[in-house]
């Protein structure tokens, strides 16, 4: 170490270079680490049925402080918070509905004791909350095989909504069958339904719901949901006028002939 | 000796220590009375989480006694208390905070300024008896040293914390706290943390003294920079110090007891000294004890 090093190099410079780099090593294979543990304890946040009101998983889990008081405060006493060594991240609220579904107070208690706002005070009724969405196993609920069951649609809190019946007729000798259908605009993600379904294990359970609902793209131009230029020709005439304002002027509103035989034309 | 030998002896400082020997039971029991009283605030704050999560305890009617974990509680419903780091590093996450946790930072940031930032570590902090009881018992062993890790690390640490939130965009100490593992554990029900606290036992005892506290923990050293403007403080009496050193050797963080610069300033100004209360229970000469620092006059600037 007491080597003379080449004219012009400082030996105090060096040690300062070689520390700084030695600092920087540390801090960053640790940081490194550090960094890994903190991703892969999130990384099972997907199957997390947190609390109503809760922000989008990336947000929850920078805003949870992890104290617990909405568990505490929920009347159910249904809430958890995940110790560390399980599958969810460390600390924070879920809930597992087959073995204490949310209840829906009005009152929201456990939203009004969050701290932090992990679970948003802009939640104002508990029939907003979006906990996650009910999914049916079609091979395994029984409406589905034709016995009258229905249990879930009975024990729904937003009944009629969020779970509907459809019948579906069959030969003579058999009944309809009743099939629930689940409702993702009215479906909170209690999971009364889930508690309720007397199958051995959950024939319908809930979700998050970036595990289970797609996206139909913008490009679908789903065009009996909404007025165009192109489609309001194949509505009806009598009623209420077509929307678009400002391309009324330009294109002509019919083709012609195209409700020729509407018209009563033959 | 040299500097100090106009005041003190070696006689002096031997015959504070054969004091230290001979103590009766009693006046043993008597220099345990902080140590007692922190493992009492310590259990007793456990409890009151504990009891109002398991036995809903609750004062007044139907409000929860005090709900919670140290990381954000609410006291009788009416007192918010947040802990000001975790606090820090979910704003730094890019969230904001709603109005109760701010009123939160603002209770416990008032009374660990009161008390000195560090109270937190040696009076609330549960890892204190599982970090107090390996050095006590690498004390009674005799463990010989392996490593030597500056006691600065801790705020590099701190600093680590801090950067890789604002990379991760989550509350990076938050998530890997032991502290926090244990406090949840015994309050919300068992878990893989106490694995944690076994590693920590271990390396305190075999590894390194006052490992986890004195070195690494950033809980500590953020409530170090805290404390550096602490009202409760130790005061030093130079007259009446023997200068027998035995403070300093059951001191967790021996550095703030530097007698030569306590001669100067008489007064712990360190922020790293957490108010445990061992050497001033301790001292038989009465040279150490808690005081109250002045806001003004030639001690201010003293930190």
């Amino acid at each position: 170490m007491s080597q003379q090093g080449p004219v012009g190099l400082n030996p105090k410079r060096r040690d300062f270079l070689v520390k700084m780099a030695q600092g920087a090593a540390l801090a960053g294979t640790g940081g490194l680490l550090w960094d890994y543990i903190l991703h892969s304890e999130a990384r099972a946040a997907p199957f997390a049925l947190r609390p109503p009101g809760a922000l989008a998983e990336e947000d929850f889990n920078a805003a949870c402080i992890k104290c617990g008081q909405c568990v505490i405060d929920c009347p159910p006493d249904i809430l958890k918070l995940q110790p560390a060594g399980g599958s969810l991240p460390i600390g924070t609220p879920y809930f597992e509905p087959r073995t204490g579904a949310c209840i829906m107070c009005p009152d929201i208690p456990c939203m009004k004791a969050c701290p932090t706002g992990a679970l948003s005070p802009n939640l104002k009724k508990i029939e907003d909350a979006r906990m996650g969405l009910a999914v049916i196993d079609m091979e395994n609920c029984l409406s589905y095989k034709g016995l009258r069951c229905e249990i879930c649609h009975r024990e729904c809190p937003i009944k009629g909504k969020a779970i509907t019946l459809e019948t579906h007729p069959r030969q003579l000798s058999k009944h309809a069958m009743f099939i629930p259908l689940v409702h993702s605009d009215a479906c909170t993600g209690c999971g009364i339904c889930e508690k309720a379904c007397p199958t051995e294990i959950a024939a319908i359970r809930i979700l998050p719901h970036k595990l289970v609902q797609g996206k139909i793209g913008e490009h679908y131009r789903l065009g009996w949901t909404f007025d165009t230029e192109i489609t309001q020709d194949f509505k009806p005439q009598h009623g209420v006028p077509a929307a678009p304002a400002a391309p009324d002027a330009i294109a002509p509103k019919t083709a012609p002939g195209m409700d020729f035989l509407n018209d009563g034309g033959l | 000796m040299s500097e100090l030998g106009e005041f003190h002896n070696r006689a002096d400082a031997l015959a504070t220590i054969e004091k230290l020997h001979h103590l009766s039971l009693s006046a043993r029991v008597w220099s345990w009375r902080y140590l007692i009283l922190r493992r009492m605030v310590q259990l007793g704050i456990l409890l009151l989480f504990f009891g109002t999560a398991h036995w809903a305890w609750e004062y007044p009617e139907k409000i929860p006694l005090l709900a919670g974990n140290l990381s954000a509680s609410e006291l009788l419903g009416l007192i918010p208390m947040t802990d000001p780091f975790a606090a820090l590093q979910i704003f730094l996450t890019g969230h904001v905070l709603q109005p109760e946790s701010l009123m939160g930072v603002a209770v416990l940031m008032g009374f660990y300024l009161l008390v000195s930032g560090r109270v937190f570590c040696a009076w609330v902090c549960p890892v204190n008896m599982v970090t107090d009881l390996a050095g006590w018992l690498r004390n009674r062993i005799g463990i010989t040293p392996i490593v030597h890790v500056p006691r600065t690390l801790r705020y590099f640490i701190l600093v680590a914390t801090l950067v890789l939130t604002v990379i991760t965009g989550m509350a990076a100490f938050e998530w890997v706290s032991p502290i926090g593992m244990m406090h949840r554990e015994i309050i919300f029900g068992l878990g893989m943390g106490f694995t944690a606290l076994i590693a920590i036992f271990l390396f305190d005892l075999l590894i390194l003294k006052n490992g986890w506290c004195g070195h690494l923990c950033p809980l500590g050293a953020f409530w170090s920079v805290v404390g550096k403007v602490g009202l409760v403080r130790v005061r030093f009496n130079r007259d009446t110090c023997t200068h027998c050193g035995e403070c300093a050797r059951v001191c967790p963080e021996p550095q703030v007891l530097n007698l030569k610069r306590l001669d100067q300033v008489g007064m712990v100004y360190s922020g790293e000294c957490s108010n445990c209360g061992r050497c001033t229970a301790l001292c038989p000469e009465g040279s150490l004890r808690f005081d109250l620092r002045a806001l003004t006059g030639k001690h201010r600037s003293g930190a």
